[in-house]
């Protein structure tokens, strides 16, 4: 189990490394995501003018202040409350978002499926597990809201965020196929003392 | 004897409730539950805290109790989740209050919380997906009128409902032939299959009996209620005891990560059912499990979980 700090965007290489129980630490850019706004860049031919090539991005959908804009506001927006939201949702934009704008970590809660693990070996990509309903504190690792795109969509934009120590995430799901989710589906155990019919 | 023949005295001794200031609670209670925890809820997390034995798992539960700690300090949502917001209306004897206005003034103070707080608006238009930015729209906020013995007073209760947990809503009609076993193995089973997708440590709400309807509203009653509240019936008590101890031999854990701490508790709430019917609901609420209330009575209003 090592701690990796890294400064986005990421090479392959450094991706390849990790393994489930890992933790890393991001700093630099961090783009926010969702379910909206992957319907929209890969069902209906929206497009980003933004650079996702060996970025993160979280399953996000913030809440946030319109502000003027200002060095410290550059989008003209203020983060208020900024955290994940449930994954599974949106399986089936890991190997397109993988493939076609090479994003190689995607962050989020409750994992993500069989295809993106597959799309994660293929590209070495990972899933780094944020622990939902903390957002008070995912905040606190957010500098700035530096960019907006697709912001037809709000809340469901594609955000660029400045962060600072965010972290610790855990490696969830490396690029060799394993995943802590599937551990724990597998190792479930339906039983209860004395009640062993109908679900043992 | 007759509302007609009422005496001046019983009119004098009623609670009148001003939708302005059923308005100005309804926006409260939204931001407050957002940014505080209930003390039960608190409590639950040290229970769980205590007893957890995953490495992994007691990590997790230390960042969401710092996390508590973070909003507090900050004046900070807890979660990112606005929610769908659902108002629990319960009046009292001898109180008067305009019902139309009621539901206007709750659904003034959700459009004013969103606009003035801010809070990102997560209610959309279930066809166009268009977002009002106002956290309301058909049928949204959820309002829940009911009354209760109590006189002169007038409760609102305030549930922000995470959609992640939201999300972990199922409706089974069994059959009689598979009796309680059969209700059981749905809850487990559903609660396999939610895995961390519902934020847990979660209240797994089971609402057993009734008809489709009733039978879904009663689980998202169980998954709303207090910890340490118990099933008035002996034989949903029961129930609630041994679901409890199973789910959490499940070994899913917080956010499926795998632990001991599935669930803080499995609640249940009944109804009587017909003679050919067994349904059963499943509705699940995250650790986040937020509640805000305000009493009104004749004093003033009291604000609490």
């Amino acid at each position: 189990m090592a701690h990796y700090d890294f400064d986005m965007p990421v090479t392959e290489s450094q991706t390849r490394r990790l393994r489930v129980g890992d933790t890393v630490t991001l700093n630099g850019t961090l783009y926010g995501i969702r379910d909206a706004t992957q319907i929209h860049m890969f069902d209906r031919g929206w497009t980003t003018r933004f650079d996702l090539n060996g970025h993160a991005v979280i399953h996000t959908a913030p809440n946030v202040r319109k502000v003027a804009r200002s060095p410290r506001h550059p989008a003209g927006y203020a983060p208020v409350c900024i955290g994940t939201t449930t994954s599974a949702r949106m399986e089936r934009f890991s190997r397109p978002r993988m493939a076609q704008y090479g994003v190689r970590l995607i962050i989020g809660k409750g994992g993500l499926g069989a295809d993106s693990a597959r799309a994660f070996a293929e590209r070495g990509g990972i899933y780094l597990a944020i622990i939902g309903g903390t957002a008070a504190l995912e905040t606190t690792w957010i500098e700035a809201i530096e960019d907006v795109d697709l912001d037809d969509l709000n809340p469901e934009s594609l955000w660029k965020f400045r962060v600072k120590g965010f972290g610790p995430l855990l490696v969830a799901m490396d690029s060799r196929g394993a995943s802590l989710y599937d551990r724990v589906r597998t190792t479930a155990r339906p039983a209860a003392p004395g009640h062993s019919p109908p679900w043992a | 004897m007759g509302y007609a023949a009422m005496s001046d005295q019983d009119e004098a001794a009623k609670l009148h409730v001003d939708p302005g200031a059923v308005e100005e609670a309804a926006k409260f209670l939204y931001i407050r539950a957002l940014k505080v925890l209930p003390d039960d809820i608190q409590a639950g997390f040290r229970r769980l805290d205590a007893t957890e034995s995953d490495a992994t798992a007691k990590t997790i539960l230390a960042t969401m109790i710092e996390n508590i700690a973070v909003a507090e300090r900050t004046d900070n949502l807890l979660c990112q989740d606005t929610v769908i917001p659902i108002y629990n209306v319960l009046i009292g004897r001898h109180v008067e209050i305009d019902g139309v206005a009621l539901k206007e003034a709750i659904r003034r103070g959700v459009e004013r919380a969103t606009r003035e707080h801010p809070l990102r608006s997560s209610v959309v238009h279930p066809i166009t997906r268009v977002n009002e930015h106002t956290s309301c729209g058909p049928g949204v906020p959820v309002i829940n009128i009911d009354f209760m013995e109590t006189p002169r007073e007038l409760r609102i209760e305030m549930i922000p409902k995470g959609s992640g947990a939201e999300n972990g809503s199922f409706l089974k009609m069994c059959i009689p032939a598979v009796g309680v076993d059969g209700v059981k193995t749905f809850v487990i089973d559903r609660v396999m299959e939610a895995g961390g997708k519902v934020c847990p440590p979660t209240i797994v709400g089971v609402g057993v009996g009734g008809t489709s309807d009733l039978c879904m509203h009663l689980a998202k009653v169980a998954a709303t209620r207090p910890l340490g509240s118990v099933c008035p019936d002996p034989e949903g008590a029961k129930l609630e005891r041994m679901l409890t101890e199973a789910v959490n031999a499940l070994g899913i854990g917080p956010q499926g990560l795998g632990g001991d701490s599935t669930a803080f508790a499995v609640h249940v709430e009944l109804a009587a059912t017909h003679i050919t019917m067994n349904p059963v609901a499943v509705n699940i609420q995250c650790h986040s499990a937020r509640r805000a209330t305000a009493t009104f009575t004749p004093r003033g209003v009291k604000i609490g979980f």
